[in-house]
């Protein structure tokens, strides 16, 4: 009598589970570092991305089936980015990923998406010049950070740029792009800092300074920045990378340089960096990017909110609860969810191709930064805006750019 | 660190055993379905780490040469291996151009004089042997003759691999910068993405890891491979006895140094990118951490270990991902406590352990105490 019973049990209960696993959900990768040098960026993407999948499956889901995320870890380690985006593909066969912060580890993922037709959405800031058929990029593309970010010092009256960034390719691209559009402004050589390096024909092919990760020692560069700013209306375009900006600022006020005097802007620092970098030293200088936790609309409350009742209430083993903010990334993963979301509803299945085509036939979504519209290359038109860096490490507003279009392919456009 | 006489008599068919079952039976499961093509990717690259392994314990298990540089030789073989793959990929790149995406990326229009020959597949071949090998017979050189050894020589092979690793960081080496080398296409003509050419690199990765724990048992059988144990217990002593140590330390380190660089090359195509984060000083101490585990100076231990961190590497990430590290973490050190001889020792340990109970019985049954309680 008990084993029947146990065994009508076990038998309802597989059933439900195969049930639940073939009718009820839908299984959707995140693909993340939480642990290594990149997890104290990335494991606030897994936070919002669980969150996301949450407030989705409370009103019903996508489809009527329930997000049922597969959260790996890819260890800042980017060998293992493939392997665990094959893992993905193959062996849960998610519908979609959202995942990856750096370039190399989206490099390093992409072919495997194409080669086993999945869909990769990308949350992070780039440097543009790609666009394969299996990623969409919620990123900000150059354009709708770099040279929105050019305009306004342009339109303060600044003369004169000097560029330093870190050595990998998203600054090295970004400057070469900015060398491009600077000049495109009328802006003479002698007026954009920090050095050229030219191949045997003549031609520039890279421009900017570029100190390693990890590097500590600005002494000499800043005394470099301290001349070429000496004859007034310069200021700093900034691709320095994570918390290399500490020594840089810290030299940068030693040097008796400031935001009045020669503004920096960066494009690497977010709201979520400065839970772990001083904000004190970048107090008065400028960020760019496409949403900031100081957005004042009913949208972005309601996101920031629920996101804090969210983490008081969560239950994920490890997840910090304590002063956290939302930045641009962490934005760029939700709507990217929610555009994964009407696409699947408007094509009417999870068929990559399908889901694809719909983004590509532009989906507008109301997140908290502003209206974003998917685009055919890939990309997102959505808002820039340019931020002035307070004592607490958030930012106010000075200007919005509404409606900027994406675009990945910028190299050689301005003439 | 000895082995056991009864263990090395099962050893042998055990190794025979697990070779053909290696090469053979999973490429064979493969090919009909039974094993999910990413499972043989995965261990195709298990293997390659295993390969590392035994050439780390060659020099370390064998010779008392700790080098914590040896992830520097593979990544080196493995950029050769890169090179040649990067010019293969053709138009099909993002910016359909002759050159790597990379370079036009740089704003480069021609593609620089040292990448020219690596179209030659012969060439960049040679050069995964030689590059590597020239780079430890210089570096070796320069270390063995100083007399460096024991902790210094780690230290300093570390340094090596940290140099080279912001060295290649650098992207105007011309070798990819941060972002490497990735999105290979094709390999002699065949498919990179597709499961068969897949199954030909498994295949390969199988026969050499074979091979060369095969080679290396032979050499360290051999009398070569006594000089090289003495030189491990005490250097001075094989120095006085006439042995020009450093010629045999020298020859040891540039071999181990090929070894390791082949297994880079196999590994390259098959995980599908090379970049300098894989020179960083931690990926050869992990690859020293998987010898330790497996057990150093029995060749297969360091094998057995690489697979079964990897593995449990590979599981635990997707499993567990916010405790992973833990549970790693967690096993070396239950191994390091409780395994002094890693996880190759484990049959040795408990067959002693058996028999001291079992001598332990007999004097408790024979004490004059237990008699008393006899009626």
């Amino acid at each position: 009598m008990i084993t029947r019973t146990i065994r009508i049990a076990l038998a309802a209960f597989s059933l439900s589970h195969a049930a639940a696993l073939a009718e009820d959900t839908v299984k959707v990768g995140v693909l993340h570092s939480l642990s290594g040098t990149m997890a104290i960026s990335e494991t606030s993407l897994r936070d919002v991305l669980l969150f996301t999948f949450d407030e989705i499956n409370a009103k019903g889901g996508v489809l009527g089936k329930k997000i049922e995320p597969v959260v790996v870890d890819g260890a800042s380690n980017w060998p293992l980015f493939a392997e665990k985006a094959k893992q993905l593909l193959e062996q849960d066969k998610v519908a979609a990923t959202f995942g990856c912060w750096t370039s190399v580890s989206r490099k390093s993922v992409l072919p495997v998406f194409e080669e086993k037709k999945g869909l990769l959405f990308y949350p992070v800031q780039y440097e543009g010049e790609e666009m394969s058929p299996n990623i969409f990029y919620t990123a900000e593309a150059v354009n709708q950070q770099a040279t929105p970010a050019v305009d306004y010092m342009l339109a303060e009256g600044k003369k004169k740029f000097y560029l330093i960034g870190s050595d990998y390719v998203y600054p090295q691209t970004t400057n070469l792009i900015l060398l491009e559009y600077l000049r495109h402004k009328g802006v003479p050589l002698k007026n954009i800092g920090g050095g050229f390096t030219k191949d045997d024909k003549g031609k520039i092919i890279s421009a900017g300074k570029y100190t390693p990760f990890g590097h500590t020692d600005y002494q000499q560069i800043i005394s470099e920045i301290k001349q070429f700013a000496a004859s007034g209306n310069a200021c700093i375009i900034n691709t320095l990378n994570g918390d290399t900006n500490v020594p840089f600022f810290k030299e940068y006020a030693a040097a008796g340089l400031t935001a009045e005097s020669c503004p920096v802007v960066s494009f690497s620092v977010s709201e979520d960096e400065f839970r772990g970098l001083p904000a004190k030293q970048l107090v008065g200088q400028l960020g760019c990017w496409t949403y900031f936790q100081s957005i004042k609309s009913p949208a972005n409350a309601k996101f920031i909110k629920d996101f804090q009742a969210w983490l008081a209430k969560s239950e994920v083993t490890g997840i910090v609860k304590e002063n956290r903010v939302t930045c641009s990334p962490m934005v760029l993963s939700y709507d990217g969810v929610y555009l994964w979301k009407a696409a699947v509803e408007k094509a009417g299945s999870f068929d990559v191709d399908k889901v694809m085509a719909a983004l590509k036939g532009g989906i507008s979504f109301s997140g908290p930064g502003g209206k974003v519209t998917s685009q055919k290359n890939h990309h997102l038109t959505k808002n820039v805006y340019i931020g002035e860096t307070k004592a607490d490490g958030q930012f106010k507003i000075l200007k919005e750019y509404k409606n900027v279009v994406g675009e990945p392919f910028l190299k050689g456009t301005y003439k | 660190m000895t082995p056991n006489p009864i263990s090395s008599r099962i050893h042998g068919p055990i190794l025979i055993v697990s070779a053909i079952f290696l090469v053979v039976v999973m490429p064979c499961l493969n090919s009909c379905g039974l094993i999910a093509d990413f499972t043989l990717n995965l261990w195709g690259k298990y293997l390659c780490y295993g390969i590392m392994a035994v050439a780390i314990d060659l020099l370390w298990g064998f010779t008392g040469l700790l080098c914590l540089g040896q992830a520097l030789f593979f990544s080196l073989g493995g950029y050769m291996m890169g090179m040649h793959l990067m010019l293969m990929i053709g138009k099909l790149g993002q910016y359909k151009s002759d050159l790597p995406d990379f370079m036009v990326f740089l704003g480069h229009t021609t593609l620089p004089g040292f990448w020219q020959a690596f179209y030659s597949f012969p060439f960049a071949l040679a050069m995964v042997f030689l590059v590597p090998g020239l780079l430890a017979l210089v570096f070796g050189y320069l270390a063995f003759r100083s007399r460096i050894k024991g902790v210094y020589f780690s230290i300093l092979t570390q340094a090596l691999t940290y140099g080279a690793a912001l060295l290649f960081f650098r992207n105007d080496l011309l070798m990819g910068g941060n972002n490497g080398f990735t999105d290979f296409r094709t390999l002699l003509g065949s498919d990179l993405r597709i499961a068969s050419t897949q199954r030909i690199l498994y295949i390969c990765t199988a026969l050499l890891l074979v091979a060369v724990v095969a080679g290396c048992k032979w050499l360290t059988k051999s009398r070569f491979g006594l000089i090289q144990r003495a030189i491990r217990d005490s250097e001075n002593r094989v120095l006085f006895s006439g042995y020009a140590t450093a010629n045999f330390k020298l020859f040891i380190f540039v071999t181990s140094a090929m070894i390791a660089a082949t297994a880079g090359a196999l590994y390259v195509p098959q995980v599908g990118i090379i970049n300098p984060s894989e020179m960083t000083p931690e990926k050869s101490l992990e690859a020293v951490v998987w010898v330790a585990l497996g057990g150093r100076g029995s060749l297969y231990g360091p094998v057995i270990g690489a697979v079964s961190v990897n593995a449990l590497k590979s599981w635990a990430s997707r499993a567990y991902p916010d405790l992973w590290l833990i549970i790693l973490g967690g096993s070396f050190v239950l191994v390091v406590m409780f395994m002094p001889n890693g996880i190759i020792g484990i049959p040795a340990q408990f067959a002693a352990w058996t028999a001291r109970r079992r001598n332990r019985d007999a004097a408790t049954a024979a004490s004059p105490a237990n008699r008393v309680t006899d009626p």
